[in-house]
């Protein structure tokens, strides 16, 4: 059989911050992702192709052996639901936070909050632990908008500096989950192509230690975690 | 709108056209001719029953894959089956009560209410077989070996086994005297590898330090079967128990070489697949391009308790549609033409005998209705029966109507 490796990302921020960890485990893209038009990308390393998807996409992809391993963001991992993958590495990119967020000094204690997000799932999940019932409302992007026409109580969405939130007039209130980028391995691919794909995830854990904890400042300036295409960014109110 | 197409089925329900039938029937018979050549009995189950009885000593992943309507005559709840594995060991152990080894095998269609998969099925065909009544690695073995076979008789090629032991985690968990709740996310974290989850949750833990780093150490234990003398080092402080059933593995590892040389084999001592059901070693088997388990199974004691009898009980099962679509898919060389002969519609008795004659032998039949210009071609037909010279003979499609030469039967 093939032992060529297929690695799925997502343009972005996760890339930008995942091709220093691929360079190091000997992986360079043949041509610049963020340019090319190519969806599937050739890289220095013969036995290893890219393919650029959407990060929602990426546990698709890998649960269903399209592609052997993929990077995509905590969050995503979440929403999809993870048994159908191995996420042996936390790559430690991307970071950023998954929270509650409503109209400043919106406290309110509410029975049914409506909640706008595109995190359906796990959302209704998080309420549904602190013991309340929520109504979920799924929105696809400027959820921050949301609460000011009415259309929500509560907003569930990545913040990462908190600048569109304090823009918005909306204050954080909750943190579901600390975000970072994972690397994720098709099941079936772990176990039919060990040798290589082990290499790869020890290659890319020496490298996320190699760097250290030094990748927070790098984390923390640009914008949300796995949402290439989302507009908002969050500023924190530190 | 969705719904206003009378042709349209449900999200993952199908129907199965004349030529890949024509391929499953096919793989069907030859695969219930095996199983019986191995001593296993083919059993019937119901295809719908009382939930509580569908549901008995399983998890509640099945209980939510089962659709379930009310019973007009009981007005109690009844379930369509989604697995029959539980249906043949209530057969074992209510229906037959024997204390020898007990072989079923059962091949029937099961229904979920969720598509899960590649194929985004709902309904399956399922085939297995259960081996009860045996507790050595033995039975193993013979069921994975029939595994094997099965996927062979369905055209399925370069199978990869990888192979498991719940035993083995389950007895680390009991050492450490997890309580239910932290069980299930270890077992969660456990089950995707993921390493900075399980160690947080076990660092939150109060546990002996051997013991955290023997049940975060299962994540590693992966690998061919020099992983097995890596998980003797590393779970040397594990219990006794614990020993006994690493050691089962390593006896199953060596048995296999002995018996399935040819089938590269994969251990992996996380790898956890139901867990809630299984009480040994489990499996699975996989092929190159496709990225999902094809067929599973493992060691399940005692589930037949419930039914009246603790019975040592072992078994595979697999989607019968979704092995005869694989081997399509990897299938080379073009598939033979079926054949046949289309006879005229006429109504004489020594047609009429040697249609019969034709058909007792194997041979696949057609009468031209009256009425009807059809190319013996669109139907799939070969050769044409026809009479010359005041006798019926076959000749192949094409042949000149009238002719001189020497008459040939094809």
């Amino acid at each position: 059989m093939s032992d060529r490796l297929t690695v799925a990302v997502s343009k972005g921020r996760i890339l930008k911050e995942a091709l220093p960890l691929l360079k190091a485990a000997g992986i360079e893209p043949a041509e610049d992702p963020e340019v090319s038009r190519k969806l599937v990308l050739g890289t220095t390393r013969a036995d290893v192709d890219l393919i650029i998807i959407r990060a929602q996409d990426v546990p698709t992809f890998v649960e269903y052996g399209a592609a052997d391993l993929g990077i995509t963001g905590k969050d995503v991992l979440m929403e999809h639901g993870g048994e159908g993958l191995y996420e042996p590495l936390d790559l430690r990119i991307a970071r950023c936070r998954l929270m509650v967020a409503a109209k400043v000094g919106d406290d309110r204690i509410l029975r049914r909050p409506r909640v706008a997000t595109k995190y359906v799932a796990t959302s209704r999940h998080y309420f549904a632990r602190q013991g309340v019932q929520a109504e979920m409302i799924k929105l696809y992007g400027s959820m921050e908008l949301a609460p000011l026409v009415g259309l929500a109580d509560r907003i569930v969405d990545l913040v990462d500096t908190g600048s569109t939130l304090r823009a918005n007039g909306l204050a954080p209130l909750e943190t579901i989950a600390q975000i970072s980028s994972r690397l994720v391995v098709n099941k079936a691919s772990m176990k039919m192509k060990h040798a290589g794909v082990v290499a790869l995830i020890e290659q890319l854990a020496s490298a996320v230690a190699d760097r250290g904890e030094s990748s927070c400042a790098m984390g923390a300036v640009s914008a949300r975690c796995s949402s290439p295409d989302a507009n908002a960014r969050w500023q924190q109110g530190s | 709108m969705v719904g206003s197409e009378p042709w349209l089925l449900p999200a993952g329900i199908e129907e199965i056209l004349p030529e890949e039938a024509a391929r499953l029937e096919r793989v069907r018979r030859n695969l219930i001719d095996v199983f019986a050549s191995w001593g296993y009995d083919l059993i019937i189950p119901p295809i719908i029953e009382y939930l509580s009885s569908l549901l008995t000593g399983t998890g509640s992943d099945l209980d939510l894959q089962t659709f379930k309507l009310t019973d007009q005559i009981s007005g109690r709840l009844m379930g369509v089956r989604a697995d029959m594995t539980p249906q043949a060991a209530r057969v074992d152990g209510h229906h037959l009560k024997r204390n020898i080894p007990v072989r079923l095998c059962y091949l029937g269609t099961v229904l979920h209410t969720r598509p899960d998969g590649i194929s985004g099925s709902r309904s399956f065909l399922q085939v297995g077989a259960e081996l009860y009544g045996h507790t050595g690695i033995e039975s193993d073995v013979e069921i994975l070996s029939l595994m094997l076979e099965t996927l062979a008789t369905a055209g399925v090629k370069r199978v990869h086994l990888d192979i498991g032991h719940v035993g083995i985690y389950r007895g680390l968990v009991r050492q450490a005297g997890l309580s239910a709740e932290d069980e299930t996310r270890v077992f969660d974290a456990l089950q995707r590898k993921a390493r900075g989850d399980v160690d947080e949750l076990l660092a939150a833990l109060v546990i002996p330090d051997p013991l955290r780093r023997m049940i975060a150490g299962l994540i590693d234990l992966n690998g061919d079967e020099e992983v097995l003398s890596v998980a003797r080092t590393c779970l040397v402080q594990a219990s006794e128990e614990v020993q006994q059933e690493l050691d089962r593995l390593v006896d199953l590892a060596l048995q296999l070489h002995r018996w399935i040389p040819e089938v590269p084999l994969h251990f992996d001592l996380a790898e956890l697949r139901g867990y809630h059901y299984h009480t040994g070693v489990v499996f699975g088997a996989f092929v190159p391009e496709h990225g999902q388990e094809i067929a599973r199974g493992g060691r399940y004691d005692d589930i037949g308790k419930v039914f009246g009898r603790a019975r040592a009980a072992t078994g595979f099962s697999t989607d019968l549609k979704a092995l005869v679509r694989l081997a399509k898919e990897s299938e080379d060389a073009p598939r033979a033409t079926r054949g046949g002969i289309l006879a005229p519609y006429a109504p004489e008795a020594e047609l009429r005998h040697r249609v019969r004659a034709l058909r007792a032998s194997g041979e696949r039949v057609i009468y031209a209705l009256p009425g009807q210009a059809v190319a013996a071609r669109e139907l799939g037909c070969d050769r044409t029966l026809r009479r010359e010279a005041g006798t019926w003979v076959i000749r192949a499609v094409g042949h000149p109507r009238v002719g001189p030469g020497p008459e040939q039967q094809q």
